[in-house]
């Protein structure tokens, strides 16, 4: 889910920060640049690990600052397509379940890759997971906001975000839909799945375990288990 | 900014929540402000997940004790990161686990989790 990237940048150090250590410089500047910010095609930027190796210092005329070449570490979210996560539904809307991890918000589930058959309920914005039953009905398993998720990610999109122009350009109409296009363009975003056994919602699975562990431990639970399966597949 | 290896190592959440809490701990006066944002809300999602409670030893313990079960690097990282509870987790991080693994060996290795990664809840 994190992983360490080796980054190289060179560091401009103003004079007013001369009075600190060269390092501790060093870290500061790297992670007011990267902290909370998403590198395109590495991932979300946490925070500094460790510095690698630090350059020679230059300065170049005109400019009171010094600049050094730095090789660092930084710790990096980039969850691997495949990785198994755990985190919270953070919205429903038609075009599939929002997850939030805290951190990181912008992880899509598409209705496609829900639960089979799953519908939305206009009614409650909630996604419902149309569990069947043996008498042929089905029990509606509701997706509600805030319930912890575990989901496996299925394709990764990293979207270059080039700054935008000058907003002012008269007219309001055309502002708010600049700001929209805006909104949509995120820089990294998730795409996640939830279509097989034992993920989704995790009361869906845990109440399973329980009602099985209290009855008897051992086989039987692995007998159910395999049923459920056969059910939902 | 060059990327000279956008995937240097991967990294346990432990790791990362222990780097996490020594940034927070050497509090900075001034500006830093995306920092200090993101630390604080990766530190309350990795707080919510079991590695709260892992040690180093634990984790290390736990390396040796399953390589018996001829598990990837990825699914160990994996079962760290996510510890499995139910024999059904253990067949979402394990591929083809049904045939790599026998029911026995799957309890075995959910007691071994429960043991060095889940300890005091």
């Amino acid at each position: 889910m994190f992983v360490l990237a080796e980054l190289k940048d060179t560091i401009r150090i103003a004079p007013e920060q001369f009075h600190l250590k060269l390092s501790e410089a060093v870290r500061d500047e790297i992670n007011r640049k990267l902290a909370n910010k998403v590198l395109l095609n590495v991932g979300l930027c946490i925070a500094l690990k460790d510095i690698v190796k630090l350059g020679d210092s230059i300065i170049l005329p005109g400019d009171g600052a010094s600049h050094t070449e730095v090789i660092f570490r930084y710790i990096v979210f980039r969850p691997t397509v495949g990785d198994v996560i755990t985190g919270k539904i953070r919205s429903c809307s038609r075009e599939g379940v929002h997850i939030t991890l805290g951190f990181f918000d912008d992880i899509l589930i598409p209705p496609t890759a829900l639960q089979h058959p799953s519908r939305f309920e206009e009614a409650e914005q909630a996604w419902v997971w149309e569990y069947p039953l043996e008498n042929g009905e089905g029990h509606d398993l509701f997706m509600d906001i805030g319930e912890p998720i575990k989901f496996r990610v299925s394709r990764e999109i990293f979207e270059e975000s080039s700054p935008i122009g000058p907003p002012d350009q008269a007219e309001s109409a055309s502002t708010s839909a600049s700001q929209t296009t805006a909104d949509v363009k995120t820089p990294y975003r998730i795409i996640a799945a939830i279509n097989e056994s034992g993920l989704g919602v995790l009361s869906w699975w845990e109440s399973h375990g329980q009602e099985e562990n209290g009855e008897d431990d051992g086989n039987e639970e692995d007998v159910e288990e395999v049923e459920m399966d056969t059910e939902t597949v | 900014m060059e990327v000279s290896n956008p995937c240097y190592s991967v990294l346990t959440n432990l790791e990362v929540m222990e780097s996490l809490r020594g940034i927070k701990d050497t509090k900075k006066k001034y500006g830093l402000r995306n920092l200090a944002t993101i630390t604080y809300e990766t530190l309350q999602f990795l707080e919510e997940t079991p590695c709260k409670n892992q040690t180093r030893e634990g984790i290390s313990s736990f390396i040796n004790e399953v390589k018996a079960f001829k598990l990837t690097k990825t699914e160990c990282l994996a079962i760290v990161n996510d510890p499995p509870t139910l024999p059904l987790h253990i067949q979402l991080l394990i591929e083809d686990s049904e045939e790599r693994l026998t029911e026995d060996q799957v309890n075995q290795l959910l007691a071994i989790i429960a043991k060095h990664l889940i300890t005091n809840e």
